[in-house]
């Protein structure tokens, strides 16, 4: 028996559709089989898993607060990953816009201006705080061709050890000074009232609040999906990110590109980090344990890749992996086993990734080696792949 | 003497450094094989978690304890590998997805947290560790003592790694055809190299010296268990291999000035040296430095003289080519 891959000429669409969904099922099997091997009851857990994550009274709200940053950093990492630019950076990105976010709302909210006004603002500079560290390794992969994945990955760290500083161990803007809690625990100053985002309740089911950040992920999709498809500007990054020498031979301009698709990535993980502080955590959270806990940035690139870097297919997915990464906080305990929602994802990422040759490929299984040359008298031959 | 701050910075470089070292020559063989695998942060904490389990687990010996660990290190560390091996050698998947896919399989909150969890290994310290075993005598000499004879023996162990992959690459002939995998497949695949089974087995070892460079840092620099406790290693590892232009030599050089970099924090805090936010600037310090190091080593003539295997990230296809 003779197991042979081909190229297949044509890739049917249908395909691109059941991968992603038969990977997900085939993480489910494996990380059943590592909860058997480990003791666990696979039916019981996944059960408790799907009720926490969308069926319980109020699980959807809290799966949509899990679910908006990743739609955030998921297109954020589909934006640069799709120009073949690994901007694998978008959580310290979040955290920069975070930060900058939490100060306009602080700045402007505190002297009384319109709350739509200081919103609008948060937002601005949540863009620009995450566009100006996104910038450091395009930049540098744009004038010194240095490797954007590492610098952008390490510039996480930098920005991770900013934010615990400024809340933890000095006497910053954003840090609660008064009050007896401030010098007991150290956390950043709330955000006044007129900068916390508003959402939007539907009475169905007992009520779902939307948070605003989740309509402005929907909104940048829509933005990503018309400038990819429909503008010079995202065909010109496709091409370059595919064959970077035809690229140029047309006369694509590299280095902006290579800027002009960093900042967009950083700004779009910069806004999530916004979001994060107008509508979930209204102060900037610098604990070691809060924000920089959850690794949106990393599980973003899951989204990013599951949904193959088309920004509707992100922020869907962004949806249920949100919901896994809900039930995973909420379950946390001596019933159910840490670490298993991160097992998953990297499984459904791996099948995701194996399922790609699918599309790509046929297998094709013979019983015998084909015989060597063996000329067939007078038939049409079959055309080579 | 041996209490100033350089020398101690210089000794605990050298600790520090060990793990970083490991896990730069696992990469490095992988990558001369031509296979990036940016999975080095996941395999290393999977290392990191089954070496601790094992020492606290087995009941025997300290010295075969911790060889035992070292090898169920190893092999963790090389399962995680094949996993890799088997999606980007086998059906050729993108090589820096699969590695980051890797990472987040493995890493602090994947396999190695569940594991950790599940073994019930967080909050104690190891019952057996490396540490300096040699005469106090040698170890009390000025200057030297501390830095070259005070050190645990997985160091020594890293030096003949060193040594060892050093003459392998340039002395052998499976050491030789892995730089031809690596520099052009398809003239290796005519020359009668099974290019399969070479990228196969490097990257596997890359998998293996990972695993051990997680004992490391479980066993010899913090003795404990905690959930992505490698903070980052794997990753500079990655840039070490750059940094070193894929040359085992100078990877000791950048991860023992890297692992200095790293003791810097604890060693200005415990002397209490306050130098502004220093707790800012010299936790930032490796990863800034690391990016400098990158921006030099990338531009212009160093690339050119040096530069990467050329195959690197690619899959080979026989018919494709």
């Amino acid at each position: 028996m003779r197991i042979s891959v081909e190229q297949r000429l044509k890739r049917p669409r249908w395909l691109a559709v059941a991968v992603p969904v038969c990977s997900v099922v085939f993480a489910f099997l494996v990380a059943a089989i590592v909860l058997l091997a480990t003791g666990h009851n696979p039916v019981s857990t996944y059960r408790k898993l799907f009720d926490a994550a969308f069926l319980q009274q109020g699980s959807l709200d809290q799966t949509l607060i899990a679910a908006t940053p990743l739609a955030f950093t998921g297109l954020a990492a589909a934006a640069a990953f799709r120009m073949k630019l690994y901007n694998i950076g978008a959580e310290g990105q979040m955290y920069m816009g975070a930060i900058t976010g939490a100060a306009a709302g602080l700045y402007l909210g505190g002297r009384g201006g319109p709350s739509a006004f200081v919103i609008a603002a948060m937002v601005v500079a949540g863009c620009v705080g995450g566009t100006v560290w996104a910038l450091i390794p395009g930049i540098l992969r744009a004038f010194f061709k240095t490797n954007e994945i590492l610098t952008s990955l390490l510039l996480n760290y930098v920005a991770g050890y900013l934010l615990t500083y400024l809340i933890f161990e000095s006497a910053s803007y954003w840090r609660q000074t008064k009050g007896f809690n401030a010098s007991v625990f150290p956390t950043g100053k709330p955000l006044p009232h007129s900068a916390v985002w508003p959402g939007f309740t539907i009475h169905a089911q007992g009520g779902i609040t939307f948070p605003l950040g989740a309509g402005l992920a929907v909104l940048t999709a829509i933005v990503l999906w018309t400038l990819y498809k429909r503008t010079r500007f995202g065909f010109e990054a496709q091409v370059l990110g595919d064959s970077p020498r035809a690229a140029r031979y047309a006369g694509v301009r590299m280095r902006r590109k290579i800027l002009a698709v960093m900042a967009l990535s950083g700004a779009i993980a910069g806004l999530g980090g916004a979001s994060q502080d107008g509508d979930f955590r209204h102060t900037l959270d610098g604990d070691p344990n809060g924000l920089q806990k959850q690794g949106f940035g990393y599980t973003g690139i899951v989204v990013a890749a599951l949904g193959r870097y088309n920004p509707f297919a992100v922020v869907l997915i962004a949806f249920l992996i949100g919901g896994l990464e809900n039930a995973g906080n909420t379950l946390q305990g001596p019933s159910f086993p840490a670490g298993l929602v991160g097992v998953i994802q990297g499984i459904i990422l791996f099948s995701a990734l194996g399922g790609e040759i699918l599309t790509r490929h046929r297998i094709r299984v013979a019983r015998r080696r084909p015989k060597i040359a063996t000329p067939a008298p007078a038939q049409s031959p079959e055309p080579a792949a | 003497m041996n209490n100033s701050l350089l020398v101690v910075l210089i000794a605990s470089g050298v600790a520090y450094g060990t793990p970083l070292l490991f896990a730069a020559l696992g990469e490095l063989l992988a990558e001369r094989s031509g296979v990036l695998n940016l999975g080095v942060e996941g395999m290393m904490l999977v290392g990191a978690v089954m070496g601790f389990w094992t020492v606290e687990r087995v009941h025997a010996g300290t010295a075969v304890t911790l060889v035992l660990a070292l090898a169920i290190a190893a092999v963790a560390g090389t399962v995680m590998a094949a996993i890799h091996a088997f999606l980007v050698i086998t059906l050729r998947a993108n090589q820096i997805v699969s590695g980051l896919a890797l990472t987040i399989f493995a890493g602090a909150a994947g396999l190695s947290s569940y594991l950790g969890n599940d073994l019930n290994l967080a909050d104690q310290p190891a019952s057996k560790t490396f540490h300096a075993f040699l005469p106090s005598g040698m170890q009390d000499i000025p200057v030297i003592g501390p830095i070259l004879f005070g050190q645990n023996a997985l160091v020594y162990v890293s030096w003949l790694c060193v040594i060892a992959v050093g003459l392998y690459l340039s002395r052998t002939r499976p050491g030789l055809n892995v730089r031809a995998v690596g520099e052009s497949p398809a003239a290796a695949d005519t020359m009668g190299i099974n290019v399969t089974a070479y990228r196969y087995a490097h990257t596997l070892a890359g998998g293996a010296f990972a695993g051990v460079a997680g004992a490391t840092v479980t066993l010899a620099i913090t003795p404990q268990w905690v959930d992505g406790i490698t903070g980052g290693a794997g990753w500079i590892a990655i840039a070490l291999v750059i940094f070193a232009f894929w040359r085992p030599e100078l990877c000791l050089v950048g991860a023992y000035f890297f692992g200095a970099l790293q003791a810097l924090a604890p060693q200005l805090q415990a002397r209490n040296i306050s130098l502004g936010p220093t707790t800012l600037w010299t936790n930032s310090l490796p990863y800034v430095m690391t990016i400098l190091v990158l921006v030099v080593v990338s531009s212009g003539t160093a690339r050119r003289r040096l530069g990467a295997p050329s195959a690197l990230g690619t899959a080979y296809v026989r018919e494709e080519h």
